[in-house]
């Protein structure tokens, strides 16, 4: 009993699959410089900290960022669908 | 910050546990989204916590500590002592006549205490038989990711001191 998706919420699961790959991919590249940067302080090289936590900061940033976007999309599928859902009502 | 919120016009509750399929669907995305910001927000905070460690301490001035009087090891034997503080143990080697080297008897990988094989001149873990050279504290075989920290010597007279360390670097 699948339920028909309309094509504003084809297209917002698109974004937001695509967002979603995205984060994913940044978040590996964030796991790797946690444990590199944990590696070399462990090892005494004090210096690659303040680097990493930056570029940490920034990666944060952006998968923030794309956590509002994957948030918009959704936020305007719904509308969508309530104003399509709207016009399709039978007068009474 | 408006996005935070949830996204339709009708009750939280309605939205999370949607009766429609799709927007079920929908909202699998959007937490799982959410879960791995936070997860990213966690690694952030990790690094940061490193980057405060690291600015906090700040590396220690070393004092200088007498050894052993340079006649105490015989040639191809070494001297167990602890530097800079109780809890680090090192080795002392007098490869040949003239030469004297020391290190942190830590193994870099999983930190047991390595052992001078004399017929081999080589620093040994027996652990998982990582091998360092006598002559720079290179890894020469196994897992150990750097270098043994080397202990600074002067000599001075008879007397052999440790003046610092020199952490080696990564290979």
């Amino acid at each position: 009993m699948a339920e028909k998706t309309s094509p504003g919420r084809k297209q917002g699961l698109t974004a937001i699959d695509g967002a979603l790959a995205l984060i994913a991919l940044l978040l590996i590249v964030q796991m790797w410089l946690l444990t590199a940067t944990l590696e070399s302080y462990l090892a005494g090289h004090h210096e690659v900290a303040l680097p990493a936590a930056i570029i940490s900061g920034v990666i944060f940033l952006v998968c923030g960022g794309l956590y509002l976007f994957v948030a918009r999309i959704d936020s305007e599928a719904r509308q969508a669908d309530g104003e399509t859902s709207t016009s399709n009502e039978r007068p009474e | 910050m408006r996005f935070f919120r949830h996204s339709s016009q009708d009750p939280l509750w309605q939205d999370e546990f949607s009766i429609h399929a799709a927007d079920e669907r929908y909202v699998s995305r959007r937490q799982f989204t959410k879960f791995l910001v936070l997860t990213s927000l966690g690694m952030f905070v990790g690094n940061t916590w490193i980057l405060v460690r690291s600015l906090l301490s700040r590396r220690p001035g070393y004092s200088e500590k007498n050894i052993c009087s340079a006649s105490d090891v015989p040639v191809g034997g070494v001297w167990l002592f602890r530097y800079p503080t109780e809890k680090d143990p090192c080795i002392l080697i007098r490869p040949d006549e003239q030469t004297y080297v020391a290190y942190s008897q830590k193994c870099t990988h999983l930190s047991c205490a390595v052992y001078y094989a004399r017929k081999k001149n080589r620093l040994e873990c027996p652990c998982h038989e990582g091998y360092f050279s006598v002559r720079n504290g290179d890894v020469l075989q196994g897992p150990p990711p750097r270098p043994l920290p080397r202990v600074i010597l002067e000599r001075r007279g008879d007397q052999l001191v440790a003046v610092g360390m020199d952490s080696g670097k990564e290979t």
